[in-house]
This record gives C-alpha cells, structure tokens and sequence, in this order.
C-alpha cells in the first residue's frame, strides 16, 4: 500500500529531513519526491510505501499531522487510490 | 508517480472548497422483523439493526483518515415502517423509538424510514403510521419521516396530500419550541426513490436486497470555484467544465462507497450524484448560478441555469460510478445554502421561482419555512403541484416546508449546524381550501402508459 504525504507551507529549514525522517522511523519507504518552491511557499509531494511500516497508518499520519503543526506546515497524507480514482479514467 | 498539480488540486478541493462525503448510508431491510405483536416486531428491529450497523460510524471514520476526505454524515435507512406498523396492530410511536435506541447505539446521525408509501392508496397501517408522524418527530430527534403520495405511474392521492398538509402543520406545532424541527424531519414526496442516501427523505425500498451501502456526494464549492476561472467561457464550455468536475467528485463516492463496503462486508449499492450544499461560506448551488451569470439567484435565467447544471452534474458524474442511483442532481433547500438565503432576503427568490427551479433540479421544495399561520390546506395544496410536476415530468419531487408556528414573513428560523437558517417566505394569500377538500385522486397521466 502506497501513500501519498503533501506538505504546504512557508519554505524555512529541514523540511525535507523533518517529514522523511518520521517516515524512516516508522520503516515507511520514500519513493519519490517532488518539490517546488516559488517564493516563499513550499510545496512537496512524496510518495511512501507503508507496506512494512511498522505503525497503523493512522498513527503515521498523526505524527507527520503534529510534525507539520510544529513546523507551521500543513501535512496531508492520503491513501495514494484517492488520486488514481480522481484523476485517472 | 503522481502529478503534483492533481495532488494540491485535491487537497485544495477538500481543504478550500469543501468538497467532502455528504453521506454514507446503510439501507437495512426490515421485512423481516414483522410480527404481529408489536414489541415484539421493536426488539427484532432493534437486535438485526445493531448488528448489522455496529461497525458503520466506525467504518467511515476509518475511510475519512485513510483518504483524508471527510464523511459528514453516517446514516441508516430501513424499510418503510408503515409495512412492520401493518402486522403489529398497535401504536406505530413505539417504531421511532426503537430507532432512536438505535441511532444511539450506534452513532449514527440519522435513521431515514418512519415512511408510507400511499400514492394509489392507503393500505394496512398507512394511516396509522402517517398520522403518528408528528408524535414520533417530536419524541425523537435523529429520525426522520417521508410520505409518498403520488407517481407517474398512479397519479396523485389527494387524500394523502390533504392529510399530509395537516401532519407537516401538527409537527411543526408539537416541536414549536425547537425551531418547528418537526416539520424538517418529514419529506413529502412524488416518484420517491428506494436509494437514496438523503435525509430526511431516506428509505430502504422492499425491491432493494436486505442491506446495502449506498453513498451521497457534494461539492457545489468544487464546481463554483471551477467555473471562476473562466469568466469569458461560452455555456457549452461551463457544461463542459461541469461535467468534469463532477467526474472527479463521483470517483471520489465511488471509491468511498466500494472501500465502506469491503470493509462493512454488504454490497455496494449506488452514488448518488448531488450537489447537495450547506450553509457554510462557498458551499452553495446558488452561487453556482451566480458564477454561471445571474446577479442573484431567482435572476430571469435561473432556472436555465440550474438545468444545464442538473444535467451536466449527471452526465458527468455518470460515467464515473458503475452505479448510480438515488435523487442525483443538484438539490435547491433554501435553508441550507448561505447563496439561497441570502436571494430570498435580498427579494430576488421568491416561492414561485423556487416552484419553476424544482422542475429541472433534482428533487423540489426544500427546507423553506412558511408563515406559522399557514392553513394545512395551503401547505397540501404547494404538496399538490409539486407533486403534480414531478408526475408530469416522470422525476422525483419533493415537498420539506416548516410552517414556522408564531412567526410571520420576514423573520428567520434559526435551525443551527447543517440546516442553517431560513428566512419565512410569502405565499399566495388566496384560499385552496375547496380544491383540497374534495378528496379522491388525480388519474395518472398519459405519460405512464409507456407499456
């Protein structure tokens, strides 16, 4: 299972590092990342494997969640078939 | 991977432009739950419907943070209660308050089904049910009642308008001091559906299988925001743009739909395709209508307006579901749509307009509150011609008015939450009376002999 965390915010330090390090300590795997900043507003999207993550799904996102409140961000992470069934035929 | 602009486009949807899950519902077959005796016939109600619904809430929260898409609403429908009140001689109140132990224990926010179906007539326990409707309102808070009376197929039972303008009158009465809620819980309707997912008109048809998760969509703040970026865009293109929007929304309910009932173990039953808006700031169909054009809604254009969104939200939505059902369209309650409310208080809306929109939208008059003087036969006689154009025009109406008890035009109930506040709305001041009183039914008409 795949899943998708998307960070919105005002660009500052160690984003990047923040988000995937809860991501290694739960053994979810990044498989790509993408990430754009035009000015200051930060904008990444990355894809995760959760299969052999070693918390509930829901706990993972409560973490990246809180890690994003800290940081002023918003995190969003969201089952990747969300976007398959939205922007796919 | 992903495109990042689908992605931020998704998120900006649901963060922004309250683009969520209005419904999951859980339509459960009570037919066999009849029994002569009516406690007993409560207590099989009560044991099949929290087993069976034991894991619904749990369910859609589950899904809402999985897809990070929000799922107002988890209700239940059951089969129509008139059918159980028929075997169970006795007093059918009993019903409604073995469903609200239910919705209770459960969770759920609303059980759709305190419900008759009498548009040729009225059989065993029909009259009984219809006429403990305001009773059972009033002693419970989370269900809801709908009344069918009338068809293509059948024609109009004008007894049954004529009793319902007095139930929807002494429902209102008897919940006087809480905003006349009564009334908002009864749906009186024509050509009803046996899936929809909606409140408060839900119910779970017999021809339906015993249980079935059916699923109800929104986003009238998706489509108002799309249509903003194109201020030049000729209507062919607005229709196009509609139809897309409403693409994405449905594949959303549909994933929602089929993942709940994976999950719930009963079958996936249909999305329902509704623009269905709340009072929040942006959530609304009318300032859908206001974006496609109109300076405010009730505008001459209105109701052109309103049926090209109609039928591109199907025509979009369409292909997006593998089965798609219940009311699917865009719902016009005036209560429940900050753009709606704002038009009647600004004059640009009146009934008359409202009567004319229901005739391409996808049910009818909704949540519209009245003066409190209204007489019953006016009440029966709006039931009248909105069931009149839903027969003629082989669709679905409905009629949810409040007759807002002390209160004269010009006021405002307030409702609270989901069901904002309605601005009392005028009426026509000549008597129906004569016309109501003379009972019997309206022939079904030409257009039901298709055969």
């Amino acid at each position: 299972m795949r899943a998708v965390v998307a960070v919105i915010g005002k660009d500052t330090v160690g984003i990047l590092a923040k988000v995937s390090a809860i991501c290694a300590q739960c053994n979810a795997n990044v498989m790509d990342v993408t990430q754009t900043v035009m000015q200051d507003f930060f904008a990444m999207t990355m894809l995760i494997d959760i299969t052999s993550c070693n918390v509930d799904y829901t706990v993972l996102s409560d973490r990246l969640k809180a890690a994003g409140d800290e940081m002023a961000l918003q995190i969003h992470v969201m089952h990747e078939d969300i976007f398959n069934s939205m922007h796919n035929i | 991977m992903f495109n990042s602009k689908d992605i931020l486009e998704t998120i900006k949807m649901i963060q922004e432009e309250n683009l969520d899950i209005r419904t999951i519902t859980m339509g459960i077959s009570l037919l066999d739950c009849i029994d002569s005796d009516i406690d007993k016939s409560c207590g099989k109600v009560y044991e099949k419907m929290m087993r069976v619904a034991q894991n619904h809430v749990k369910t859609g929260e589950e899904i809402e943070k999985r897809y990070g898409i929000p799922i107002i609403n988890k209700r239940l429908s059951v089969t129509p209660i008139s059918m159980l009140a028929a075997a169970a001689k006795g007093d059918p109140v009993k019903f409604a308050l073995t469903l609200q132990r239910v919705a209770e224990g459960t969770g759920v926010n609303y059980i759709g089904g305190y419900s008759a179906l009498v548009q040729k007539g009225f059989a065993a326990g029909d009259r009984e049910l219809i006429n403990s409707i305001p009773e059972a309102l009033a002693r419970t808070s989370n269900v809801c009642s709908s009344v069918n009376v009338g068809s293509t197929r059948a024609g109009i039972n004008m007894d049954a308008v004529a009793l319902m303008g007095r139930v929807i009158k002494q429902a209102a009465e008897m919940t006087k001091d809480n905003s006349c809620f009564g009334a908002a819980k009864i749906v009186v309707f024509c050509n009803a559906v046996e899936d929809n997912p909606f409140m408060a008109g839900a119910f779970h048809g017999v021809g339906e299988a015993d249980c079935v998760l059916n699923v109800g969509v929104s986003g009238p703040g998706v489509v108002r925001s799309a249509l903003s970026k194109m201020p030049d865009a000729d209507i062919g293109e607005i229709a196009e743009q509609i139809k897309k929007t409403a693409f994405k929304i449905t594949r959303m309910g549909q994933l929602v739909g089929t993942q709940a009932s994976k999950i719930l173990g009963i079958p996936f039953g249909i999305v329902d395709l509704s623009l269905a808006p709340t009072p929040a700031v942006g959530d609304s169909v009318a300032h859908i209508l206001e974006e496609i054009g109109l300076e405010s809604c009730g505008a001459h254009g209105t109701t052109a307006a309103l049926a090209l969104l109609n039928d591109a939200v199907k025509k979009g939505g369409v292909m997006a579901s593998s089965n798609v059902g219940g009311l699917s369209g865009a719902f016009i309650p005036v209560s429940e749509d900050a753009g709606m409310i704002d038009a009647v208080n600004r004059g640009s809306l009146s009934i008359e307009k409202l009567e004319a929109m229901t005739a391409v939208c996808s049910v009818g008059l909704d949540m519209i509150a009245v003066p409190g003087d209204t007489s019953a036969d006016t009440i029966s006689a709006i039931i009248a011609d909105e069931a009149a154009i839903g027969m003629v025009n082989s669709k679905t109406t409905a009629v949810r008015v409040i007759p807002a008890i002390g209160m004269k035009e010009g006021e405002t109930v307030e409702f609270g939450g989901l069901f904002g506040s309605a601005p009392i709305m005028s009426l026509s001041k000549f008597s129906s009376s004569k016309f109501i009183s003379r009972g019997g039914r309206i022939p079904a008409p030409l257009q039901s002999l298709k055969n």
